[in-house]
């Protein structure tokens, strides 16, 4: 059965037909070929799915389509300012925070919320934040690394606001 | 990995949810995270021909104290738990079993109430509902009912819940002076399901004297367990290391694990023991404070 659904994504509002059973990161990949969104393990365990509805991060394999109706969506391809890096893409490529970057967007994109619900986080909270999304290259340690620069960055940037 | 086939529904009212259901009987079932049904569902191990959307029901996430009640709306997610202040203050067993629940982005999904509902002995709040006796509150066809937590669990995937039923909130004791939680689980890794868990929840008297003692354990059995024979040693006793020694065997014992690839059988009832004892201890330091 199709369903009539309207969503923001990356700023812009799109409306489509979707299945019932549409998978939301099959909806993101293949019907508006926004390729940056990652399928890792299919099972909401790696988290390389990982986009934000509404501000928060969720992995889209787990994730409907028919039910982000009406839903604010973000991808990778969505938080950089024309022209620039976001201060969390600067910081994985300054800091080596990836190797292969399968993990990468899905990383970049749960490190935002995590930023967001707490700007100044220990290691410690770095490394449970980003507990459900997977990298079998780095070992975790510049990852880490990347979100404490890009962490330093964002406070910086909210205190000159 | 694709679901069958199945036809979505959206929901906007506990009424017309259960009306839902009641047109297309057993072959409905509600979604409200979807982080335990929708991966069922992609592997094909549930078919469901129609799912009811109840996550977009509004005025069912909240977290309160009302009388002598905690009250949560089932609909509250596990995200809103863990950041909530009310609970960051007075409800650390809940802190304690929502950090150890799948990772934060699945917490952003998953909710309280569809943790319960699910009826998987696996899941984490279970064990907590039992420690603290809750009451689950659920609307039906009949209207409104309240289902003490001993009647709720009937056996893997099964609940006190009839098909058109809906979980609305969960009440548990409110915080007071002399009470404390706690729980903890051991998992081979984050997301994991626990390779066995022990929630603990006591009331003390002015004397120190334990009034209340609850006792859930996770993934040990085919249906959320109670230690009963431990509650009842403690249950108007004060709480020596002598007892809390006794009570770690008895839960060893009386817990039916099996074997599997998180460990053998003999190796959960070490760690039931070692975590039942721990959690005993840390829930009592928690009540004297």
């Amino acid at each position: 059965m199709k369903h009539t659904v309207t969503m923001t994504i990356n700023g812009e509002s799109v409306t489509a037909e979707v299945d019932s059973r549409l998978l939301l990161v099959h909806f993101i990949r293949e019907n508006l070929d926004l390729t940056g969104t990652h399928i890792g393990c299919d099972t909401s365990n790696c988290g390389a799915c990982t986009i934000l509805l509404d501000g928060k991060s969720i992995k889209s394999c787990t994730y409907l389509a028919v039910r982000a109706d009406g839903a604010e969506i973000t991808t990778i391809e969505g938080i950089a300012a024309e022209g620039t890096n976001h201060p969390l893409q600067q910081a994985f490529h300054d800091q080596h925070g990836l190797h292969c970057g399968f993990c990468t967007p899905g990383m970049i994109m749960r490190s935002i919320d995590l930023l967001k619900n707490n700007p100044n986080p220990t290691e410690e909270e770095i490394r449970w934040g980003i507990s459900g999304n997977l990298c079998r290259c780095t070992g975790y340690n510049n990852i880490v690394k990347s979100v404490q620069q890009a962490a330093k960055e964002l406070q910086k940037e909210s205190e000159s606001v | 990995m694709i679901p069958a086939n199945f036809i979505y529904h959206k929901a906007t009212s506990v009424k017309e949810a259960i009306a839902l259901v009641q047109t297309h009987g057993e072959e409905a079932k509600y979604m409200s995270g979807g982080h335990s049904l929708l991966p069922m569902m992609k592997l094909r191990f549930a078919t469901p021909e129609h799912i009811i959307d109840i996550s977009k029901i509004d005025g069912l996430s909240y977290i309160k104290e009302d009388g002598d009640f905690l009250k949560i709306g089932a609909l509250t997610t596990q995200t809103d738990m863990e950041y909530n202040a009310l609970i960051l203050d007075k409800y650390a067993i809940f802190s304690d079993a929502i950090k150890l629940t799948a990772d934060p982005s699945v917490r952003n999904v998953g909710t309280i109430g569809g943790n319960i509902a699910h009826g998987d002995a696996a899941n984490d709040q279970p064990a907590l509902m039992l420690a603290m006796r809750a009451t689950i509150v659920a609307e039906g066809t009949d209207g409104e009912k309240e289902i003490p937590i001993d009647e709720f669990f009937h056996g893997f995937y099964m609940t006190a819940l009839e098909p058109a039923d809906i979980l609305t909130e969960i009440r548990v004791p409110k915080a007071k002076k002399g009470s404390g939680g706690a729980y903890h689980k051991v998992e081979r890794k984050v997301g994991d399901y626990a390779t066995a868990g022990v929630a603990v929840h006591v009331e003390l008297d002015d004397m120190g004297v334990c009034q209340e003692i609850g006792i859930g354990l996770t993934n040990v059995s085919a249906v959320p367990m109670r230690l009963d024979r431990g509650e009842a040693l403690l249950k108007g006793k004060k709480i020596t290391e002598d007892l809390i020694e006794e009570v770690g065997t008895m839960a060893s014992e009386d817990c039916e694990p099996t074997s599997d690839l998180r460990g053998s059988e003999a190796y959960k009832r070490s760690i039931v023991n070692t975590i039942t004892k721990r959690m005993i201890r840390l829930a009592l330091e928690r009540a004297q404070h």
